[in-house]
């Protein structure tokens, strides 16, 4: 990698990294998935009870969500829960890929990879019924309602979506740097933290994105697993699904959306000056 | 074997993680379980001052979902909304709480044609939340022929083929049928079962949707025709006023959504007091102007919008009325073949 | 490297080694053993609910009661007519299943055509601006999938973006049926899993060893070779993850197709959704829902070893 872009730099001519045609597509793409934040961004400001015809301006959906604490509750409560969810998946799948990849075979291997991947084999509303016997078991003899079935059931199924990017890249990662680690008398503990988490970091960090958006948007499961007042920004448009989405939730998805992308922009103008 | 004390360290605190949690004081509560988008803010606020309660609104977006959870046990609900239909099996299941609102102070507010229906003889255990219909939504711009009739979904007019969406609501949809051929719903009369499937199978082609919200494709032109519930239709008009709700002819369905008492209700006390609550005509009126239907309280459309009180949609026009009625909970063995007509239709 | 490693362990010479492999072995146990502890109780257990539930009886109104039966997974195969009771072969689940599969296939590929090059793209960025890509990619899925979905009708619907640019191009004159139809729905799909496709691709192009291709370059190899005889082979792990996490969920997809197709067609998903709901048949609704789960699991298994033994002989 690093000799390579030595290279790049005397070879202007011929990059070799180039594959014809793919940053077309790739820009063709990143552009596909702004596209529908247009409307999203349009009719949040549409002065009508409609999110497909425009009407003239107006602020009145942000004043609506302003003044909705239900709406803003459920939205809360939806990140905090993505959250959550994705740091322990994460957490969970990577001890799990450290064990399943890259060692030598042992029993139960294949087992253990049926389970972590088993929660993305079956429709959500199988799980979803299967969890909510279960846990009306847990609720009916210990009396508790809290947030923690939520928070479970949420890492349960993100496991996999963290696994699979974490795992992919382990593959793909031999095991001579740290077995040198290991060589220079490091702790494995040491090893994990100097050498091995280093490498893995790109597959760790798409696996916990990946989670959280998998839990942010999951509605089934959450609907039957679920407590009393514990309704999610998804679970709450179920509701509203059915009767009409007004453009309040345009107006919050707006300003979250506007909010993430002021963020990601400050941290690449933060690494870039770096 | 530090490696392996150091796995355990790691496994254990990520376990331990998992369970952090917050409790919950429990004075003066109430838990509602309503439909989604059905309570209203101001009810709830109104409730919570009158007597000094904290609500806590939960939402479901099926019978069938609000059901199997109560069923279940361990919900901690105290209220539930479930719809007419619905009513007889919380009932023989068990899971209501016989709080005999017929006996509470604010009875003499109901309508009385909603103090003694089929599906909770004598209001022993239900008291009116909203009520409607379920007909034909037409955008008379396109098709100004008669809406009253369900020939508009089951044998369309030419200007409606492909542009029509249905409700995918197993029940309604193949009731209204029922009574399109004829006959009634839930019959286990096979050939009218067979009368109405070969209508369904033939009038599906000709639908281009089988979803819910149906405000926006009739704004944006993508369907000119829609089975659908009434206050929807209200609230469709107001963006589209060529949009007008036909009563069919043939028989179209009501249906009522009730409050109930859950029978392992925590707050047994205060669910009483929501009931009677809503028995009082302004609290009915808040729900309705919330919710966009009519709700069945003597003395509510003082306090109602305007556009609620007049609407078409919503007070059912006298020579309508004789056309509409309330559908049962068909037997296991005739959802059965309701299904199986289903799965066939939708394959 | 990785070989000497590994036949070492495969043939312990001496006492040290074979107590060495062991010990790894116990610490492998014990790294997975949280993930499989919360599956199990969060998910793989329950599923055990749902396997005995397929063996009772369905309770008239949704549930089940407690009696043995066959009836569910005899329904998954083979019907009754409705009218005259004679047998027939299950033909609805057979189409619906078909459905899900075909249309789950092609929004795997068009996740691979418009994901492949995403992530290569993002993966070939100097380091410091990689996370910034990534998120870039990421940020849109922050919103809500029914926003999403909502704003996706937009663009499609009878007045919606698409048709109006068509028509001020004069490329057509009536306004195209877009919206509710499997091309809505594949679109839809695509680009909801979209993600699922280019993270994982990602994660494995970002290790790729750039001076591989070009040694291929230096033999003289054409960009097209280089592609399908040195990238793809070597990022495979990546692309079969992100294949995995893509199809299927795709086949058990609920509210897409029903928002965006209309759901006038059943898929998969919603075969099973309405058996636990307004078809109140939960032993049907179990059967078919382990029999998609055994499908895929095998259609995994053979895939993940097919991929794995070709993925060590490129690394020869």
């Amino acid at each position: 990698m690093h000799i390579n872009f030595l290279k790049k730099r005397n070879r202007d001519r011929f990059n070799v990294e180039y594959v014809p045609s793919f940053p077309v597509l790739a820009l063709i793409c990143i552009l596909c998935l702004y596209a529908p934040m247009v409307p999203l961004l349009f009719y949040s400001f549409n002065d009508s009870t409609l999110l497909t015809v425009w009407h003239g301006f107006s602020w009145q959906w942000y004043e609506a969500a302003w003044n909705n604490e239900r709406v803003q509750e459920v939205t809360l409560r939806s990140l905090g829960l993505a959250l959550q969810a994705s740091v322990y998946s994460t957490i969970l799948a990577t001890m799990a890929a450290l064990a399943t990849t890259r060692v030598p075979k042992y029993r139960g291997q294949g087992l253990i990879y049926a389970v972590i991947n088993q929660p993305i084999m079956v429709p959500e509303i199988v799980t979803a019924v299967a969890l909510l016997i279960f846990f009306a078991s847990i609720k009916a003899a210990t009396g508790y309602q809290g947030t923690a079935y939520l928070v479970l059931a949420h890492t349960a199924f993100c496991i996999p979506f963290s696994y699979l990017p974490i795992r992919a890249r382990l593959e793909n990662m031999n095991l001579s740097l740290e077995n040198a680690a290991a060589d220079l008398y490091a702790s494995p503990w040491r090893t994990f933290k100097r050498v091995t988490f280093p490498l893995l970091f790109p597959g760790i960090l798409a696996g916990a994105m990946l989670a959280f958006v998998i839990s942010l948007d999951d509605v089934v499961i959450t609907e039957f697993v679920k407590t009393p007042g514990k309704d999610t920004l998804p679970t709450y448009m179920l509701g509203e699904l059915r009767r009409e989405v007004t453009p309040e939730i345009n107006a919050i998805s707006s300003v979250l959306f506007v909010v993430s992308i002021l963020l990601v922009g400050m941290t690449f103008l933060i690494s870039s000056k770096k | 074997m530090r490696q392996l004390k150091n796995s355990i360290i790691i496994s254990s605190v990520a376990a331990s993680m998992l369970f952090v949690s917050q409790s919950v004081s429990a004075a003066g509560e109430l838990n509602i379980y309503n439909w989604g988008d059905y309570t209203s803010p101001e009810l709830v606020t109104k409730f919570e001052e009158t007597y000094n309660v904290t609500v806590t609104i939960t939402d479901y977006d099926s019978n069938d979902t609000a059901l199997a959870k109560v069923k279940a046990g361990g919900h901690g609900f105290d209220i539930a909304i479930p719809s007419a239909n619905y009513m007889p099996i919380w009932i023989s299941e068990g899971l209501l709480l016989k709080t005999r609102p017929d006996q509470m102070s604010n009875f003499k507010n109901v309508l009385p044609e909603w103090t003694n229906p089929d599906w909770d003889p004598g209001r022993h255990y239900s008291v009116p939340y909203q009520w409607g219909s379920v007909g034909m939504v037409v955008n008379t711009d396109v098709y100004s022929g008669d809406i009253n009739t369900s020939a508009i979904a089951f044998d369309p007019p030419e200007e409606l083929v492909g542009k029509i969406n249905v409700a995918p609501e197993m029940g309604d949809i193949i009731g209204m049928a029922l009574y399109y051929v004829g006959s009634e719903p839930c019959t286990d009369d096979k050939a009218a079962l067979k009368k109405a499937r070969d209508v369904l199978m033939a009038a599906k082609p000709k639908w281009v949707s089988m979803t819910y919200g149906i405000k926006e494709p009739f704004a944006s032109g993508d369907i000119a025709a829609s089975v659908y519930w009434n206050g929807d239709a209200m609230r469709t008009r107001q963006e589209t006023p060529s949009v007008h709700y036909g009563y069919p002819k043939e028989g179209y369905v009501l249906w009522m959504d009730s409050v109930v008492v859950l029978k392992d209700a925590q707050n047994v006390e205060n669910a009483k007091l929501f009931q009677n609550f809503m028995m009082e005509p302004e609290s009915a009126a808040i729900a309705s102007n919330f919710a966009m239907y009519a709700n069945g309280i003597k003395g509510s459309s003082e306090f109602m919008l305007e556009i609620l009180a007049t609407a078409p949609e919503v007070q059912i026009p006298a020579e309508h009325l004789p056309n509409g009625r309330f559908i049962e909970m068909c037997s296991a063995e005739v959802n059965k073949l309701y299904s199986g007509i289903w799965t066939e239709m939708m394959k | 490297m990785d070989q000497n490693i590994q036949s070492v362990v495969e043939f312990p010479e001496s006492k040290l080694e074979r107590l060495k492999a062991k010990q790894r072995t116990i610490r492998n146990y014990f790294l997975s053993a949280p993930a499989l502890i919360v599956l199990t109780i969060a998910a793989s257990g329950p599923l055990f609910i749902m396997l005995f539930y397929s063996f009772l009886t369905a309770d008239e109104w949704g549930g089940v009661v407690w009696q043995g039966s066959l009836q569910g997974w005899f329904e998954v195969f083979m019907r009754h007519d409705i009218f005259d009771g004679t047998l027939l072969p299950a033909d609805a689940h057979l189409s619906i299943f078909w459905r899900s599969i075909k249309l789950s296939l092609v929004t795997t590929l068009l996740c691979i055509v418009f994901g492949f090059p995403t992530a290569y793209f993002i993966a070939t960025r100097p380091r410091s601006q990689r996370s910034f890509w990534l998120f870039l990619v990421t940020v849109p899925f922050w919103t809500n999938l029914l926003i999403r979905t909502f704003a996706i009708m937009q663009i499609l619907s009878h007045s919606g973006f698409v048709n109006k640019f068509l028509q001020s191009l004069g490329l057509i004159e009536e306004p195209l049926r877009l919206l509710y139809t499997e091309t809505a729905v594949t679109i839809g799909m695509a680009y909801v899993y979209l993600p699922l496709m280019v993270l994982p691709l990602y994660a494995t192009i970002e290790r790729l060893d750039f001076s591989l291709l070009e040694a291929a370059y230096d033999l003289y190899a054409s960009r097209l070779q280089v592609l399908r005889r040195v990238i793809i082979p070597l990022v495979k792990p990546g692309l079969v993850a992100g294949s995995i996490l893509v199809f299927i969920p795709s086949i058990g997809a609920y509210v897409t197709p029903r928002l965006l197709g209309g759901g006038k067609s059943l898929m998969l998903g919603n075969l099973i959704e309405l058996q636990f709901g307004q078809g109140r048949n939960w032993p049907l609704g179990a059967a078919l829902s382990i029999t998609l789960l055994v499908i895929v699991m095998v259609a995994m298994l053979f895939y993940v070893r097919s991929t794995s033994r070709s993925g060590v002989n490129h690394a020869h």
